[in-house]
């Protein structure tokens, strides 16, 4: 990440209203919406669980964890699940997404800096953000995401 | 012992596997219940088909080595020889011995062997009378590929019995000749021997392979019923056999008929020979040195052999409707069928998944019951007189899980033995029973296997751990710490010796081992020390593979599951048992004399909506303490795969891990130990409340 001219391949996923990259190599599967089981007392943002081809699996509300709108169920709504390290562990999680775009490389175009004002998200999380076809792309600090806070 | 693919030695290694540990469990038993007859069968047998299928499979050292041993337990189970502690140690070596002829043949010295014998036969002659010392003879008599009537001299009050056998169909397959056996019977005495062809169909309606024969003999002899029913033993299972005391004196003259029954294994010896057990490569691997490495095999229950079958019999099904809706013309509707069909598919493999991943799982009493030997053997060590007891057997663990427990437990058992328990003297003067008590327990506690090491020596030495943790810059000198935290600390990897740390055979401290396994089994481990009465190890082990019944409910809209062990009552809540203690409302349920208190799950879990007009109290338990669950419906009971919740649910304490139900849906398990904590907690606050002076409020309640 150290110049502008790096790029990512990554998917592209919409998550309210701004889009969001996550690397690819994470990136186990994309699901239609399945039936969610709620778990009750957990935080808000994985207050759920699904069966993602026998295995159960967190769901997470990635809206309402990086201090945006929670996710809203409409027709292009789908479950982006990555493998992710959490606390030294290879977990499965699953992500909300209101839309799931496309695979691209793009352009990071402020890679070093990332500016608190003008971002509606909680700006710990966003590890770059780049451009694509004239909007701002964020690349989501997946560690950060998934910290034990 | 239809399994005929593969090295058939290998059958024999894993057989002989299961025979070891039946005459070390029936020679363990004997220890401490030496006339048991059940019992001295039981070694007898065992020792018999080592013996038998030893020979068989080429294993001609361990059969001739067996047969003395056999001999020696014949004369025991005849009442010739007794049981003693010395013949039930020897034996025990003995058992040793033929494990290492099995196991590796050529690094086995034929001193070895005949020292154990020798040592065998002194202590048989030791007790017996010398006129008969028959069973000093030398090994090298017993030959099994050609032997000897050991019995031929037929005592002079011989008796007579009917014995009529039809081998199964697949007799000479399985490799069983029915001419030896015939001819085993007859060397028992004298006797008549008539074959019954009368099912033996036309020639061509014949299978060579096929057994159509029956035989019936009519024999005089002075072995018992059972020597006769030995024959058989291999096939007994398969075989018709009856056998019938039979009182008419032996008739004279009964050459004429028998022999041309003994011409028979012209006949039967060619078509054998082409049988694939019957010709068995002398196991030219055993005797190159080092064994083939086994294949790991598991036994498993039949119930889930026939659940895999169902299963798969339901996805045949699945499969041909697929087909129908390949070939059907009428596109539209052939897209909403392939929709369930899918469905349907996708169901069924998950649950093939499951069905295949419980095929794991095995009883850790397995495992447990190699610990008796190390007991055993540890106990004469040391000089200190230790008893094993074990509980919960019948627990089911991951087969890996089960295999890496062995040596972190076997090395728990010798630090107990070693360290905690004393020596007979110690024990007296400290006022304790002079035989020391290991108990090995294994329990499902929600989604954890909890095994727990007991011993009731003299506790852990707390002042040296501390002084030991300070001198390794563990503990800051003169440093607060509990004396629950300061036993903790012999499982750090810094606490230990350096000598001490090998697998097994670590001595002394060596506990950073354990832990380092038990971690690598991602499960935790305790220790709890009670100074002058003992120590307590647990184990805490996750299941992600568990199974459990557990009990399905219905709360709001989502579904849990209660472990079925857990639960013991379903009562609907009625306000009649509903003790109102005042306050802001109901907490107590009057149940079977008692009071229990109570929690609305809706509540706790934050259930929006109306609660449906008869709920259901779950009483649920663990060791003495009860709280009843409020829940909105009773399901039903559901096979419970337990898998564990993610890192991402550390927080979560209310449910101990999920399972997949049969819709696909995740459905959560209630975490018992928390919420009756949770539950008491809540009573005691009430309590509390009501009564500061803390005086019994069940009581006041009752006479309210």
């Amino acid at each position: 990440m150290k110049s502008s001219s790096d790029s990512l391949k990554s998917l592209i996923i919409g998550v309210a209203g701004d889009l969001f990259a996550i690397p690819v190599h994470v990136v186990c599967d994309i699901l239609d919406l399945l039936p969610v089981t709620g778990v009750p007392t957990a935080r808000p943002f994985v207050n759920g669980l699904i069966n993602v081809r026998g295995r159960v699996v967190p769901l997470m509300d990635l809206g309402m964890k990086i201090g945006l709108s929670g996710a809203t169920t409409t027709p292009d709504s789908r479950f982006v699940v990555i493998e992710q390290e959490i606390d030294g562990e290879e977990t499965l999680v699953a992500l909300r997404a209101d839309k799931v775009h496309e695979v691209a490389e793009f352009e990071l175009v402020m890679s070093e800096e990332i500016p608190r004002i003008g971002m509606r998200c909680r700006a710990e999380f966003i590890r770059a953000v780049g451009r694509r076809q004239g909007r701002f792309v964020m690349v989501l600090d997946l560690e950060r995401v998934f910290a034990s806070d | 012992m239809n399994i005929l693919s593969g090295d058939p030695s290998d059958i024999f290694r894993q057989e002989a596997d299961e025979l070891f540990v039946q005459l070390e469990t029936a020679l363990l038993d004997l220890e401490t219940a030496p006339g048991d007859k059940e019992t001295i069968a039981s070694a007898f047998r065992a020792l018999h088909t080592i013996k038998g299928s030893g020979a068989m499979f080429g294993f001609e050292a361990l059969a001739k080595f067996a047969h003395h041993v056999e001999t020696v337990f014949d004369r025991v189970r005849n009442g010739d020889v007794l049981v003693t502690p010395a013949l039930v140690g020897v034996t025990l070596e003995a058992r040793d011995h033929m494990r290492r002829l099995i196991d590796a043949p050529g690094q086995v010295s034929a001193g070895s062997g005949d020292a154990i014998l020798a040592h065998l036969d002194r202590v048989v002659s030791g007790q017996e009378n010398p006129v008969c010392a028959r069973a000093a003879s030398p090994v090298e008599r017993f030959i099994p590929s050609s032997p000897p009537p050991p019995s031929a001299k037929v005592s002079p009050a011989s008796s007579g019995y009917r014995v009529r056998f039809t081998l199964p169909t697949n007799a000479f397959v399985l490799g069983t000749n029915p001419v030896t056996m015939i001819r085993e019977m007859l060397e028992m005495g004298t006797g008549t021997v008539r074959c019954d062809a009368s099912e033996v169909p036309g020639l061509d309606g014949l299978d060579p392979e096929q057994c159509y024969l029956r035989w019936e003999l009519e024999l005089f002899t002075g072995q018992s019923m059972e020597a006769i029913e030995d024959v058989f033993l291999f096939i007994r299972n398969e075989t018709q056999l009856t056998i019938e005391p039979f009182s008419v004196a032996p008739v004279p003259a009964l050459d004429l008929p028998l022999e041309p029954l003994r011409e028979l294994p012209v006949v039967d010896s060619g078509s054998a020979s082409s049988l694939p057990t019957s010709s068995p490569s002398p196991a030219a691997s055993a005797q190159s040195g080092k064994p083939p490495p086994i294949e790991s095999v598991i036994k498993v229950n039949s119930d889930r052999i026939n659940g895999l079958m169902n299963q798969v019999g339901e996805l045949v099904i699945v499969q041909s409707r697929l087909k129908q809706i390949a070939h059907s013309s009428t596109e539209e509707l052939s897209v909403v069928s392939l929709r369930a069909v899918v469905e349907e598919m996708g169901r069924l493999v998950s649950e093939l998944r499951e069905t295949t991943k419980g095929i794991r799982m095995v009883p850790i009493g397995s495992l447990f019951s190699r610990f008796r030997r190390v007991v055993r053997d540890l106990s004469r060590e040391l000089g200190k007189q230790v008893r094993l007891d074990t509980r919960g057997e019948e627990t089911e663990l991951d087969k890996t899980m089960v295999e890496s427990l062995n040596d972190p437990l076997v090395h728990l058992i010798r630090n107990a033995m070693d360290h905690g328990i004393e020596s007979s003297e110690a024990r007296l003067a400290a006022g304790k029973s002079v035989e020391g008590t290991l108990l090995l327990t294994a329990t499902h506690v929600g989604g954890q296997v909890l095994i727990t090491v007991d011993d009731d020596g003299k506790g852990l030495n707390l002042e040296r751990i501390r002084a030991k943790a300070e001198e390794r810059g563990l503990l800051a000198p003169g440093a607060e710490i509990s004396d629950g935290d300061l036993a903790q600390l012999i499982f750090h990897p810094g606490f230990s010796t350096a000598q001490a740390v090998t697998g097994i055979s670590g001595r002394g401290v060596g506990m950073d081992v354990v832990k380092k396994s038990i971690d690598a089994l991602r499960g935790s481990v305790e220790v709890f020390s009670q100074t002058g009465e003992g120590c307590r190890v647990v184990l805490r082990l996750p299941l992600t593979l568990a199974i459990i019944d557990g009990l399905l409910l219905k709360v709001g809209e989502e579904r849990y599951i209660v472990p079925l062990s857990n639960v013991d009552a379903i009562v609907e809540l009625a306000d009649a048992m509903v003790e109102h203690s005042g306050g802001d409302g109901n907490h107590f349920l009057f149940i079977r004399d008692e009071l229990v208190p109570f929690l609305h799950l809706r509540d706790l879990f934050a259930v929006v909506g109306e609660p449906p007009p008869h709920e259901k109290v779950v009483i649920v338990v663990v060791g003495k303490r009860r709280v009843g669950l409020v829940v909105d419906q009773i399901l039903g009971d559901h096979q419970t795969v337990i898998k564990s919740l993610s890192r991402v649910h550390a927080d979560v304490k209310s449910f101990s891990g999920a399972t997949i139900l049969g819709d696909g849906r995740v459905a959560l398990i209630l975490e018992i130990d928390h919420l009756i904590e949770f539950g008491q907690h809540r009573e005691e606050r009430l309590r509390e409340a009501l009564h500061p002076s803390g005086r019994r409020v069940g009581h006041e309640i009752l006479v309210r």
